[in-house]
């Protein structure tokens, strides 16, 4: 039972990362455009002016 | 003049502190604006990159961003920038354009408001998974003080997870009960929170069962369907939104010599106006100088242009037709003929907020419901047992078993698949309850002008008039913007009639055109000025030299999938109204192209909204169609209301759904549409209630575990969902 005093921290920082980096891109406005972005990945031009 | 919206660089005081950031945005230039462009055509990453890449080329833009989703381009530039510029630069890269009121744009609040419900749903949905991991090593077999300590950690997750996501629910709930109500967020929010307590006594106490999966799943499917519900009516209403954007109320200032373009808004009363022929009066005012003629169908349905003079009263939203008019304003603002209409729709209105929504009328029976059935067992457990402990467990459990997470669901997923399906056939459906009375319609009224006809001319004589005639008539309109001009225009090149040689074409505002054919004099205008007699319907006349006058008849041009669109709806069974503010022949004469029995002529606009508040009290269920001023009161009475996109803004603010696109036909299928979407809902609410019978008996005896509990309460929200999806 041991396994479990780390494995269950581990579990929750795990999925706790997964949060945070959520709600990061939510903050960050990086749903505004989901048509827009699966294209500009196609895009060869570096796009360094992205929206503020 | 360029609209100028400046967002606050940073909201956050700290950042006034250290004014990096404004400097920055300050040091990127002296004044910047910003700029919206509305991009209906664009579609794939060559067009973003290309408007980009063109936009940003231009040596005052400081940036541009495309965005493929709202079809839109943001531009931040410098203030001498103008939209127009802009407009022309994208024109010119081969895309349309049209220029946005960046203040009628405020998606930006609902747009805050579906993050804040994302933001909950994602907590709510990391935290029940976790939960549930640690919950399925319990029900498998953990045992005392493992058992416990997956509880604790349970708990450890569950409560600040459940204070932060449940809160939409917890206010809902009460508000309600503040107004001595009771809604769905009621019996809600006591699940949730009698599931708390009692399983953190069960764990304080090393108890078996422990709720904490149940709770959190349960405000992550409701999140689910309030986020679902949020959205289908931020898309919406942004396009909605869009619409408005799209008309930039400007007008022209005289001051002195010096013409000026300013914001509506900042026109005051005594001010000098200068409206141009195609431009729609932006104030109540009189007019001071310039002849013209007023095309006042947008405000009472006639379809006939009047005679504009010196002298005159204009009231805003009347276009004006052929020459350039100067105005005093009368009146502005909120003071004007346009917005005193608002006060009817106020009062048509409050008749309408009396509808109660299917998801309404089942919280109704539902909550007393369950909030008893609860006490019930809660009492009854006592009493037998005399342990406290058990019968709060037992309550909490009926509480969380019947809890209306299907219920929640039910309704949001099903209107979101049909709006959804609306959406991509041209209608937007901005109101929640909107599908749902349009599901009830009976009777479907129309307006004439601008709705069952596009509002342009169309001669209906060609054959009966000489080529030649028809040519002079051409050469003369070429000098007009007038309607009926552009009808000859329009019908003499489908006909292949070359336009004749005439010279010294001039307009005379007001009355019509002449110039000068073969030595002749020829006019094309008002029967009174070309020297003939008057017609019942709509007409112009042609004039050479001193021969009688030849009349160019027209009749307003049906709006596509009218005719189609009046004929479904009455095999379908529905009765069909015609109400206009035109003139009897007019009214008459569409009736009967059409085949509709009820009409009404020369109706005002509180004549309208009489006529459908009357039916309504007989118990009709009254669909109105309409576009113009008029019909605002009239829209705003009615059961359920559509308007096109082309009507005046105020229109479609009243009216529910807005419908895109020239076409009519979408309305009897958008019928269709809603009532399978309400047999879905009924569906729905069946299903949910089927759960609720196996299983209440359970929590009821006693017999409940969190694992019943779970699985119930997922597979009949799944099953509901899915239900939903059929209706694509």
């Amino acid at each position: 039972m041991n396994v479990l005093s780390y494995l269950i921290p581990i579990s929750l920082v795990l999925g706790g990362i997964g949060l945070i980096g959520f709600i990061y891109t939510v903050r960050s406005n990086q749903y505004d455009d989901p048509e827009g972005d699966s294209r500009r990945i196609l895009d060869d031009q570096y796009d360094k002016r992205p929206k503020k | 003049m360029t609209a100028t919206l400046r967002p606050a660089v940073s909201a956050c005081p700290a950042c006034a502190a250290a004014p990096t950031a404004q400097a920055l945005a300050d040091s990127a230039g002296p004044q910047t604006a910003q700029i919206a462009l509305s991009l209906p055509t664009i579609h794939c990453s060559a067009c973003i990159s290309k408007i980009e890449r063109g936009l940003n080329a231009h040596p005052l833009v400081n940036s541009a961003r495309v965005n493929l989703t709202l079809k839109r381009a943001t531009i931040a530039a410098a203030e001498e920038v103008s939209a127009q510029e802009m407009v022309q630069l994208v024109e010119g890269l081969g895309y349309e354009a049209h220029e946005l009121d960046a203040g009628a744009l405020n998606a930006t609040a609902t747009g805050e408001e579906g993050r804040d419900l994302l933001m909950r749903l994602a907590v709510a949905g990391f935290a029940s998974m976790n939960v549930m991991l640690l919950s399925v090593a319990v029900w498998s077999g953990a045992e005392a003080a493992t058992r416990d300590l997956f509880h604790w950690i349970s708990a450890a997750i569950a409560l600040p997870t459940i204070a932060f996501a449940g809160q939409p629910f917890f206010r809902n709930a009460w508000a309600a009960l503040s107004n001595r109500q009771l809604n769905m967020d009621v019996p809600i929010t006591l699940a949730i929170l009698l599931a708390v307590v009692t399983s953190l006594w069960e764990t304080s106490l090393s108890g078996e069962h422990a709720y904490f999966d149940a709770a959190l799943t349960l405000t992550f499917f409701l999140l689910a369907g309030r986020y679902l519900d949020h959205r289908t009516r931020a898309i919406a209403r942004s396009a909605a939104e869009e619409l408005t954007a799209l008309e930039v109320p400007r007008a022209i200032r005289l001051t002195g010599e010096r013409e000026e373009t300013v914001m509506v808004a900042d026109l005051k009363v005594g001010d000098t106006i200068l409206v141009r022929p195609g431009g729609r009066m932006p104030v109540d005012g009189e007019i001071l100088t310039g002849m013209s003629e007023l095309d006042r169908s947008l405000l009472t349905g006639e379809t006939l242009p009047v005679v504009a003079g010196p002298g005159q009263a204009v009231s805003a939203g009347e276009v004006n037709l052929t020459g350039p008019l100067t105005i005093r304003a009368t009146a502005v603002g909120a003071d004007t003929s346009l917005h005193r209409m608002a006060d009817l729709v106020a009062i048509a209105e409050s008749g309408r907020s009396r509808y109660t929504s299917l998801a309404d009328k089942a919280a109704k029976l539902y909550a007393p419901g369950v909030h008893i059935l609860s006490a019930l067992s809660f009492a009854g457990w006592y009493l037998y047992s005399g342990d406290l402990r058990t019968a709060l467990n037992i309550a909490a459990a009926v509480l969380i078993i019947t809890c209306p997470c299907a219920l929640g669901l039910a309704v949001p997923a099903v209107t979101t698949a049909a709006s959804g399906r609306l959406f991509r056939r041209g209608m937007l459906v901005k109101d929640a309850t909107a599908l749902e009375r349009l599901a009830q319609v009976d009777t479907v009224v129309f307006d004439k002008t601008g709705t069952l006809t596009a509002g342009t001319p169309e001669l209906t004589n060609l054959d009966k008039l000489p080529r030649q005639a028809v040519g002079i008539a051409a050469a003369l309109a070429q000098g007009s913007s007038h309607p009926l001009a552009q009808a000859i225009l329009r019908a003499a090149r489908q006909a292949g009639i070359p336009a004749a040689r005439v010279e010294a074409v001039t307009e005379v505002p007001g009355h019509g055109v002449m110039g000068n054919w073969q030595g002749q004099e020829v006019r094309l205008g008002r029967a009174a000025w070309a020297g003939a007699q008057g017609l019942r319907e709509t007409a112009t006349f042609l004039a050479v030299g001193d021969a009688p006058a030849v009349a160019f008849i027209f009749a307003d041009r049906l709006r596509d999938g009218a005719a189609e669109l009046v004929e479904t709806l009455r095999q379908s069974g529905k009765e069909v109204y015609l109400m206009s503010g035109d003139t009897t022949p007019a009214v008459e004469e569409l009736a009967a192209r059409l085949g509709i029995r009820h009409w009404l002529a020369e109706a005002l606009p509180a004549d309208k909204a009489e006529h459908i508040q009357a039916l309504g009290d007989k118990g009709a269920k009254v669909l109105m169609v309409g576009d113009g001023l008029n019909d605002t009161a009239a829209l705003a009475a009615a059961h359920v209301s559509i308007s096109p996109a082309s009507a005046l803004d105020a229109a479609r603010v009243a009216s529910d759904i807005v419908l895109l696109g020239g076409d009519l036909s979408p309305v009897s299928a958008g019928c269709d549409t809603a009532r399978a979407a309400i047999r879905r809902i009924r569906e729905n609410f069946r299903i949910a209630t089927i759960y609720n019978i196996i299983a209440v008996p359970l929590a009821v005896a006693g017999l409940a575990t969190p694992l019943i509990a779970a699985l119930a309460m997922s597979t009949s929200s799944i099953t509901v969902s899915l239900n939903a999806l059929r209706l694509r």
